[in-house]
């Protein structure tokens, strides 16, 4: 009998991927809350990492007739000391045992894992970036150059010598140029000729072959060829992205917290869209300098306010390091709100000469104490000054903050597709 | 000495084939075993998830419920819950079993005596396969419904096509004939015949019946119910059936979903009356190779004493007030039984002389074995064939829970001479599927009046249907039936112990 044995390990995976799509399709409602709620549970640099969520089993139950209740009768194995007739107590209720999928941990709750895609997909769901394809995607300002067939017409550089000598070649055949071999082969008849009569003849066969030979050259510039190389537009795949903080002893461990995760946030977004992501953390009291990640957050630090430092040192760094038109810059500031008064102008000047019309997107965001009493009080100065260049017309996000849990849905708002006409109502 | 099948734990294909067919030369000439062609694929543990979602086929049609049962096993594989299959197998013509890339060669060999053989030779011989399944036909019929089924989501929207087959996995369980009908199902002939159906309606298609108007409809009145009945093949346990046949406002494509998943239903009916014999079989089978291939010495001592490792956690069946327990484990049960039979065939005490009169010293196991796993499903197996003596190996104890009762539970029956019958009637009775599935099944419909379908349920032992879960159920019955449906719970007495009555709910118009 023959039997056969076949290697499946090749062949391609995901077979349930169609049937796994339709189940979170079905259980997109569910599942996006799930994702919202784990997220905001968990550490947000694991954000990125997908992982298991739990949705309720409502809508994804599958009902089927089940009987319970009613005397019920078992067999069971490995009786040590039971006699006929013996009772045993009850011992509250039967250990009623799961039964597949869905009556796992509890009734109501399925758990399961999403892929890190799913997971961020579902994240990031119906967010948008501010006019990202019009400015950067469609009109990009940086070129590549590729190569794009032959041209008659070039730069001595660019001759393509193949090409030039296949056609070169085809042209000899074509015309039916005699061949060095053809020449040599009558010179020898010629030598070995003994006849004159004949000789004669092949000498003037031979003139007329040397003659055309020079007539219709090896290489005409008619076969000659040039390399063609066009200009592409290349889409910007990098993004850098500038934190903005004020770290003066105004600003809580809590509010750190708080800019902190809208940065991983803007991070994870991102993250999606480019292939590469530079972050750069700028720190300011009354100066302003570059810190590395745990600095940024932890560093101590103590002084004054002047918002104006950080956005200079930021407008060195695009200059030096960030050119704007390999880079997208994107930028997000957070702060308490305070800022030296006399500050304000320069700030305002600053923004927008020279960090607005190079950036992608600048997002303020301003934290307050647990409580929400940012919220009760009058606008900050820096608020106002932002305000008041918003209403002017500068392309400016700004929300405030005081829970972690606003964090989502202002990071959701900000990026959310929006008309310019709401972009201009107050929050 | 015969030359080893392989050293180690490593494998290749070569490898794979010697270890067949050494396993071949076992089965065949020293068991008499008679199987399908073995068709072996070797999968990674991913495809093993995949399998898992949908019941162990090859193919099967898209439906989201498999999804949900890969992210849950996934999930529970992931974190480490729970362990995967080393093999899946598939009763069909050639046999594929699925073998897991990570098994060491002692354990391919494991498998391939169990799925390939023993299994293999269950699904050929034992007669509940063979009246209720069709081996030859049932990858065919796989690859038919999914492409029917997508076709359906193409021509009608998937949303339209989801609802109907979520109703008719809700009845799946009720959608089984069982006893033998009329005829051997012939799967190939099924799809021919969907094939055909569909043709003719499209030669015959003309849109301007739709614009007659319809005639007066006859008066049913002059219909009495016993005639009523008989046309409508009343009484009916099989839902899906009677829903196929009769539901008034189907259109074609929805009937033909329903027998699909009928007909699929049927297919899985026989393993579910068969586990203990079906994984007794494959488990006594792969014992008896694995030895036989140790005593040839084509498997050395360490290589066997991994099998044994293995074969030990298989058949192990731990004690009630174990936390481990969760019933008895067919693997440990089939095994044990099978082994006491050739006990009983070879080695008979007096007891077993009274007991099995008719096998004890037969001496030949074989024969009998074979007998048994051809004629016989998991109720009549242990109803027959558990022995005094394997009672007692396992001390088997029946218990009577009546929640009436305010003492506790009692001890009904114990492993002696007065409980044996008892005890073994019991336990072959947990096994009757007849008895587990909710007894269920259309008695009328009142066609003179609203169209309500009346079903019933038959109460045994006071046990009546968990409330949501039935109302979901009917629910989706009622949105086929598209006229009210009403479930009355009876007892053995006719008493009426609850009603349910549930109303379809609005459907799209484009349903027809």
């Amino acid at each position: 009998m023959p039997i056969h044995i076949i290697d499946r390990r090749l062949n391609p995976g995901g077979k349930s991927l169609e049937n796994r799509q339709r189940f979170l399709r079905r259980a997109k409602s569910l599942v996006q809350g799930a994702v919202k709620k784990t997220s905001q549970e968990r550490d947000i640099k694991d954000v990125l990492e997908g992982g298991e969520v739990t949705i309720p089993l409502d809508g994804m139950h599958e009902p089927r007739f089940r009987r319970e209740g009613g005397t019920r009768d078992m067999v069971l194995p490995g009786n040590k000391k039971f006699i006929e007739g013996d009772y045993l107590q009850r011992s509250g209720q039967g250990s009623a045992k799961d039964s597949g999928p869905g009556e796992g941990d509890s009734e109501d709750a399925f758990r399961f894992v999403l892929s890190r895609d799913e997971f961020v997909d579902l994240f990031l769901d119906d967010l948008e970036l501010p006019d990202l394809a019009k400015r950067k995607i469609a009109q990009t300002e940086s070129e590549g150059i590729q190569r794009a067939g032959y041209t008659t017409s070039g730069s001595p550089a660019n001759i393509s010598v193949s090409r030039t000598v296949k056609l070169a070649l085809a042209r000899r055949i074509a015309l039916k140029r005699p061949s060095k071999d053809e020449i040599e082969e009558l010179e020898a008849e010629i030598a070995a000729c003994t006849d004159e009569d004949e000789r004669v003849e092949l000498i003037a066969r031979l003139e007329k072959l040397k003659a055309k030979t020079k007539r219709i050259p090896f290489i005409d510039p008619l076969d000659i060829r040039y390399r063609r190389y066009e200009k592409v537009p290349r889409p910007v795949a990098q993004a850098v992205m500038f934190c903005l903080m004020d770290v003066s002893g105004s600003m809580s461990e809590h509010m750190k917290d708080l800019a902190k995760r809208f940065y991983m946030l803007l991070y994870v977004f991102l993250k999606r869209r480019y292939k590469h992501v530079e972050i750069v953390f700028i720190r300011h009291t009354d100066r302003a300098e570059e810190v590395d990640e745990q600095t940024f957050f932890y560093g101590p630090a103590s002084g004054g306010t002047l918002v104006s430092s950080a956005l200079q040192a930021m407008h060195e760094i695009v200059r030096e390091r960030f050119n704007p038109s390999d880079w997208n810059i994107y930028a997000a500031q957070a702060s308490d709100g305070d800022n030296s008064y006399s500050d304000g102008e320069l700030t305002g000047l600053l923004l927008t000469e020279k960090i607005l019309p190079v950036c992608q997107f600048f997002a303020y965001l301003e934290v307050g104490e647990a409580g929400g009493s940012a919220f009760d009080l009058s606008d900050s100065s820096l608020w106002s000054l932002y305000e008041r260049l918003r209403n002017s017309g500068a392309p400016l996000s700004m929300r405030k903050v005081s829970e972690r849990s606003e964090i989502f849905p202002v990071f959701h708002d900000l990026f959310q597709r929006r008309d310019t006409a709401q972009e201009k109502a107050a929050p | 000495m015969t030359e080893r099948l392989f050293e180690g734990a490593d494998w290749d294909f070569r490898t794979l084939q010697r270890i067949t067919d050494a396993c071949e030369e076992v089965a065949l000439k020293d068991l008499g075993l008679d199987v399908y062609p073995n068709q072996i694929e070797v999968i990674t543990a991913e495809q093993m998830l995949d399998a898992y979602s949908s019941v162990g086929m090859p193919l099967f049609y898209k439906h989201w419920s498999f999804g949900k049962h890969f992210a849950f096993h996934e999930a529970s594989y992931r974190k480490g819950l729970m362990g995967l299959a080393y093999e899946i197998v598939i009763n069909s013509s050639p046999c594929i079993s699925y073998l897991m890339e990570e098994n060491t060669a002692t354990m391919q060999t494991l498998v391939i005596a169990h799925a390939a053989f023993g299994h293999n030779h269950f699904f050929k011989n034992n007669y509940l396969f063979k009246q209720w399944t069709d081996a030859d036909g049932i990858l065919d019929y796989l690859d038919f419904a999914k492409n029917y089924v997508m076709q359906c989501e193409e021509r009608y929207g998937r949303i339209e096509v989801e609802r109907t087959l979520d109703a008719a996995h809700a009845l799946m369980s009720h959608g089984i004939d069982r006893y033998p009908g009329k005829k051997k199902l012939d799967l190939r002939a099924e799809e021919k015949r969907a094939g055909r159906r569909r043709q003719h309606e499209e030669e015959v298609f003309n849109d301007l019946w739709r614009t007659v108007p319809a005639g007066k409809s006859k008066s049913r009145s002059t219909l009495s119910i016993e005639r009523r009945r008989k046309l409508l093949g009343l009484p009916q346990e099989n839902l899906l059936y009677f829903l196929e046949k009769s539901a008034p406002r189907l259109a074609p494509w929805q009937r033909e979903l329903l027998r699909i998943v009928r007909h699929i239903a049927q297919y899985f009916y026989p393993q579910s009356q068969t586990k203990v014999m079906n994984e007794g079989t494959a488990t006594y089978v792969h014992y008896r190779i694995m030895t036989k291939l140790h005593e040839q010495g084509r498997i050395s001592d360490g290589n066997f004493l991994e099998f044994l490792g293995s074969h030990t956690n298989v058949v192990f069946q731990p004690e009630f007030d174990d936390p481990r327990f969760s019933g008895f484990n067919p693997y440990a049960l089939g095994f044990a039984v099978m082994q006491d039979i050739e006990r009983i065939v070879t080695n008979p005490e007096d007891e077993d002389r009274e007991w099995f009169p008719d096998i004890a010293g037969k001496n030949d196991v074989m024969g009998v074995l074979r007998d048994v796993w051809a004629n016989y499903r998991d109720e009549s197996f242990i109803g027959q064939f558990l022995s005094p003596k394997l009672m007692r190996h396992f001390r088997m104890f029946h218990l009577h829970d009546d929640p009436e009762e305010r003492a506790g539970i009692r001890v009904d029956a114990i492993h002696d001479e007065r409980g044996f019958r008892r005890v073994r009637r019991e336990l072959a009775r947990q096994h009757d599927v007849g008895y587990i599935d909710a007894n269920i099944e259309v008695v009328d419909v009142d066609l003179s009046g609203d169209r309500r379908l009346i079903l019933h349920h038959h109460v045994i032992k006071g046990s009546q249907l968990n409330e949501t879960d039935a109302k979901r159920v009917l629910q989706h019955l009622a949105d086929l039936w598209t006229y009210d449906v009403a479930l009355i719970e009876v007892d053995a007495n006719d008493k009426v112990l609850r009603e349910y009555v549930v109303s379809p709910r609005p459907i799209p118009a484009a349903v027809a």
